[in-house]
This record gives structure tokens, C-alpha cells and sequence, in this order.
């Protein structure tokens, strides 16, 4: 025991003064981006009465009522939404920028630098006002469907003749956010990729070809599975996206395809704010970002350098 | 027997690039489309699109005399400057502090993106209630030194400071960490060659590495205020663009004008707005130089 403690001395000691203050510095910084998350955590396991009395931080008896609450509350059905959301957003976005980069890196497309323009310009398109003609859109596609019903008697005649129930099942407003979350993320995705794709030889697709494999084949048995390290980080941005997206989520989905984003903000009632479920879910749809972080923290920096540091 | 190839190979070179082609026409050039023409209508809530009325140049008339889009424009640029200095600053500050590599650099790492990872909306409303001018954990805290407890979500110049903190929690380290990889990308020859020169901390940082990194930089700042004109998700949960008008962002102004006015044509007026003051700013960088394109290569 004295052994390590004296060993841990000597550890510091042999630390120079510069060295002290970096990992000072850096401790005091991790406990502040921690913090917050650290208080929500914390509060969910706290009564509204605990919340109210701001004596006891740190002193409290934990309780699980507020997930109790949480999940009797239709979290599940949030969950799945968001997951059919953020997983079929995710595949589509992987598959159509896999093909598009794929076309562009061997078609000696002019260079990546009007895909990093292009890139540019679909990012300042702001949720706000996709939300708009989005929501007026679908809300047309509804009213299309149902005078398409009114005008085709035959439909009367089908085993289910409710208009609503037709449209509804038809225009999900969960089909739309996939589309959408695509759409946004799809720039960023091919402009990431055809970097990766540079790096593989061509000699490979050519053998591939000799060797009698179709295009469609040499993309799918040989390229994808190379461009794996690419792919990863692509598939982690567009599923931050559409895992945490909430404005466009909230304009299109109804109370059947809210996702989480959306569900967790019914718990700002009008007679008040119910903290301790609001951090119970929070802590909730944390989750799964969070461990993608631990994960995948390589990547996600690579990610988030690669438009800024040649990398 | 080369042509054909060739033209076969184009064909399904298009037929890879169809399905996004497909996906960007229905996501965002039809909605992008319709926003601009929508601009040019007058369109209620609930109404067809086809119920629309044309009012020509009438909505854009009257957003020049429109006080809160003029505020709104206000507050987002002043929102702009202070958050993109702040985390500038900050980030530049640390990433310098911090730039030798270290043991454990990985883990601290790991650590400060974990506020960029976090939903937008779960940031608005831990912070909403660290904020809360009753029970929240920074009026406690600050009691315990003596200061009294201010409603922060309550009076409106601490409501835009409020907003400011919470952007900087969640954005510096994004700023941090594109600084701090670009830092050690430098050339070590070049470092070593002014040392032995005898260039001192303060010239090595300002006359060296700053200017450096003066592309990085740039991108850094582009994609920021990119997303600062975009983000609305933290500002909605917090504030809701309260109290009076003080943290109504333009992004949110669009979103209440359509959603709470139920005006979506004279709303879609005020994006093309939008958008267009985002390109201009975006241009206004690039114009300084392009530095996507120099990095085309990765």
C-alpha cells in the first residue's frame, strides 16, 4: 500500500510544473463540460420535493418514480420512433452517399472542392425554414389523399374505409424526417467519403471486373466493406442528427410518431415544469450518444476536423 | 470498343449518383423551391396550398417596417459576434495552453466532446433549470459567495447572457478541439527553426502559429456561425425567444410567425431572408480565401 502511494509520489514528482497546470487546467475543464451532464443525471433520481427545497444537492433519497413515470408515459413507443427514424435515416444516408461518392471519386469528378461548397451551402439551410413548406407539403399530401378518396368510390368499398386511418398509415410523418435527415446529412457524408475513396487503389475493382463481377457487385462486395472506416464516421454524424433533431420532428409528427426530442418537452406543462421526469428522460436519450462517444471518440474528432485539419 | 466503355461506364456512373440526386430534389430543393415562392403569397394555417394568394412584393414590403423581424436580426447578430468571440478566444486560449501532447490526452478529449454529442434540447433544459432563479444550482452556488439570486430566465440582458453561457458550454470545445489538432499539424520544422531563432512565447503564437492557422481558423469561424444562425432548438426550450423579444432569434421568429401567427407565407419571406443573409456573411469569409478548396485533397 505505502508502495503505491510513494510509487504515485514519485509519479507527480517526476511530472515537470508545466506539465502539473496542463492536467490541472484539463481536470477543471472536464468537471465543467461533466458537470451539467453529472446534475442531470443526479436530479433524475430526485423527488419534486427535493428538487423544490434547493438544500440538498447532494443529500437525498433516490427514487425511481420519475422513470416509472417516464416510461408508463408512451416512452416506448417515442423510443421506437426514434430509432426507425435514426436507424433508417442512417442506412439510406450510408447507401446513397456511399454510391454517389463512389461515382463522383472514379468519375474524376472536378476535385472535392464544389462538393465542399455544395456542403457549405446545405448547411446554412436552417431547420426553421425547411419546417415550413415541409409542413405545408405533408399537410397537402394528407388533404390530397383524402380528396383521392372522396373521388374514387372503390376505396369506400375496401375492408378499411376510414380516410383518416388510410392517410394516416400513408403519410408518416416518420417517412418524411427520414427523408429530410437524408437529405441534410448527405453533403457532409459524400464529401467525407470520396476522401476516403481516394485511398483505394483501383487495381482492386479492376481485378474485381476481370474476374467477370458487375459494377453493382464490385460496389457492393468490394468498395463498401473498404470504405468501413469512412462509413463509421458518417453513419455517427447523421445519427446525431436525427437521433437529437427536434424542430422538424415536432412540425411533422403527431402523437403517434413523436420522437424522443419532442416527447421529452411535454413535460413543460402549463402548471409547471416536472424536473425530475424532464432529467430522467434527458438522462435517457443521453445514452446512446453518450456511449457512441466512448466508442467512437476517434472518429467523431476525425470527423469533426476533417473539413478544418487535413487529417 | 474504347468509346462504349466508356459511355457504359458514365451511364453507370449516373445511375450511382441517381438515388442522391432523388433524395436532395424531394428534401431540399422541392421545400427550398416552395419557400421562395411561398414568400411571394399570402397562406394561413390549414389552408391548401393551392388556396394561396398571390400578394406579389407585399410581404417583403412590410418586413422592412416589421420591428420584431428588425429586432430579431438585432439580437442574432449580436448573439453571432459575442458566442464566436467568446469560444474564439477561449478555444484559441486552451488550445495553446494545452497543445503539448500529454498522457491521457484521449480520455480529456473524449470528455469535451461529450457536449457536442448531447441532444440540443436536453442542453436548453439542463441549463433552463441550473438557470431557474429558484431552485437552480448557479443562484445557490453564487449565494454561498455572497451574491444574491438573480432570476437569470427572467430579466432580459440576463436571458441573452444566459443563452451566450450556455452556447459557449456547448460549443467552445468544438472549437478547442479543431484548434488544438490543427496546432499540432504545424510543421515541427518550421517550430524549431523559430525557436532557434530566438523567437520568444509571444512572437511564436501572434507572428507564427496564428497566422498559421489562419485557414483553420476561418473554416472554424464559417461553420459556426453557420450553425448559430441555424440553432434555435436550445434558445426554444430556454427562453422561447423570451422574456419580451430579448433572446428572439431570427430563426425562432421564423418558426413562431409560421407555427404561432399562423402567417406561413409572410414566415417564408422572412427565410428567404435568412437565408440570404447567411450567404452573404458565408461569402463575405470566403471571399478571404477558400479553404475547403485548399484542403480538397484532405
Amino acid at each position: 500500500m505505502n508502495a503505491i502511494i510513494s510509487n504515485a509520489m514519485l509519479d507527480i514528482r517526476r511530472l515537470n510544473r508545466s506539465e502539473v497546470l496542463q492536467y490541472a487546467v484539463l481536470t477543471i475543464l472536464a468537471l465543467i463540460a461533466l458537470g451539467p451532464i453529472i446534475v442531470m443525471f443526479i436530479t433524475s433520481f430526485k423527488t419534486q420535493v427535493d428538487i423544490m427545497s434547493s438544500e440538498s444537492m447532494w443529500v437525498f433519497e433516490p427514487t425511481f418514480d420519475n422513470y416509472t413515470h417516464v416510461f408508463e408515459n408512451k416512452f416506448d413507443l417515442y423510443l421506437g420512433n426514434s430509432i426507425i427514424v435514426s436507424l433508417a435515416s442512417t442506412c439510406l444516408s450510408l447507401l446513397v452517399s456511399g454510391m454517389a461518392a463512389y461515382a463522383l471519386a472514379r468519375l474524376e469528378f472536378p476535385g472535392r472542392s464544389p462538393m465542399a461548397y455544395f456542403t457549405l451551402i446545405i448547411r446554412m439551410v436552417p431547420p426553421a425554414v425547411l419546417a415550413i413548406p415541409i409542413f405545408i407539403l405533408w399537410l397537402n399530401w394528407e388533404l390530397f389523399l383524402f380528396d383521392l378518396i372522396d373521388a374514387t368510390p372503390f376505396l369506400y368499398e375496401m375492408e378499411n374505409p376510414d380516410p383518416y386511418l388510410f392517410a394516416e398509415g400513408l403519410v408518416d410523418g416518420r417517412i418524411g424526417l427520414t427523408l429530410f435527415y437524408t437529405a441534410l446529412n448527405l453533403p457532409f457524408a459524400i464529401w467525407l467519403l470520396i476522401g476516403f475513396l481516394r485511398q483505394i487503389p483501383t487495381e482492386i475493382e479492376e481485378a474485381a471486373i476481370v474476374d467477370g463481377a458487375s459494377q453493382w457487385q464490385v460496389f457492393l462486395r468490394v468498395i463498401f466493406p473498404l470504405m468501413r472506416p469512412g462509413l463509421a464516421v458518417a453513419a455517427i454524424f447523421t445519427f446525431r442528427i436525427s437521433w437529437n433533431e427536434f424542430l422538424l420532428a415536432l412540425v411533422l409528427t403527431d402523437r403517434n410518431t413523436r420522437t424522443l426530442p419532442v416527447g421529452i418537452t411535454l413535460f413543460l406543462t402549463e402548471q409547471g415544469v416536472q424536473w425530475g421526469r424532464i432529467m430522467a428522460m434527458g438522462t435517457l436519450i443521453v445514452i446512446p450518444p453518450l456511449v457512441l462517444t466512448f466508442v467512437a471518440a476517434r472518429q467523431i474528432i476525425a470527423g469533426m476536423t476533417a473539413g478544418a485539419v487535413k487529417g | 470498343m474504347q468509346r462504349s466503355l466508356k459511355i457504359r461506364q458514365l451511364r453507370i456512373a449516373y445511375m450511382f449518383l441517381l438515388p442522391a440526386i432523388i433524395v436532395f430534389f424531394l428534401g431540399l430543393v422541392v421545400p427550398l423551391v416552395n419557400t421562395f415562392e411561398l414568400s411571394f403569397n399570402r397562406l394561413s394555417m390549414g389552408s391548401r396550398w393551392s388556396d394561396r394568394d398571390y400578394v406579389g412584393v407585399e410581404n417583403y414590403e412590410r418586413m422592412v417596417e416589421d420591428d420584431h423581424v428588425r429586432s430579431s436580426v438585432g439580437v442574432t447578430l449580436r448573439f453571432a459576434a459575442i458566442v464566436l468571440v467568446a469560444e474564439l478566444v477561449i478555444g484559441m486560449g486552451l488550445a495553446l495552453l494545452l497543445e503539448k501532447p500529454i498522457k491521457g490526452a484521449t480520455v480529456f478529449r473524449t470528455i469535451f466532446i461529450l457536449p457536442l454529442m448531447v441532444s440540443p434540447v436536453a442542453v436548453g433544459l439542463i441549463w433552463r433549470y441550473l438557470l431557474d432563479g429558484r431552485i437552480g444550482l448557479v443562484n445557490h452556488y453564487l449565494g454561498l459567495i455572497g451574491i444574491p439570486p438573480q432570476t437569470w430566465l427572467g430579466h432580459p440582458d440576463l436571458a441573452f447572457f444566459s443563452i451566450v453561457i450556455t452556447d459557449i458550454w456547448q460549443w467552445t470545445p468544438f472549437i478547442f478541439i479543431i484548434l488544438l489538432a490543427g496546432l499540432q499539424a504545424l510543421p515541427s520544422e518550421v517550430m524549431e527553426a523559430s525557436r532557434i531563432d530566438g523567437a520568444n512565447w509571444r512572437q511564436m503564437t501572434f507572428l507564427i502559429k496564428i497566422p498559421m492557422l489562419r485557414s483553420i481558423l476561418l473554416v472554424t469561424v464559417l461553420l459556426r456561425l453557420i450553425d448559430v444562425f441555424r440553432a434555435l432548438e436550445v434558445i426554444f426550450v430556454m427562453t422561447f425567444g423570451g422574456p419580451g423579444r430579448s433572446t428572439q432569434v431570427l430563426s425562432l421568429h421564423i418558426y413562431k410567425t409560421a407555427f404561432t401567427s399562423q402567417a406561413l407565407g409572410y414566415a417564408s419571406t422572412i427565410a428567404v431572408v435568412l437565408m440570404f443573409i447567411m450567404l452573404v456573411l458565408s461569402l463575405v469569409l470566403l471571399a478571404f480565401s477558400n479553404p475547403l478548396k485548399e484542403r480538397a485533397d484532405f
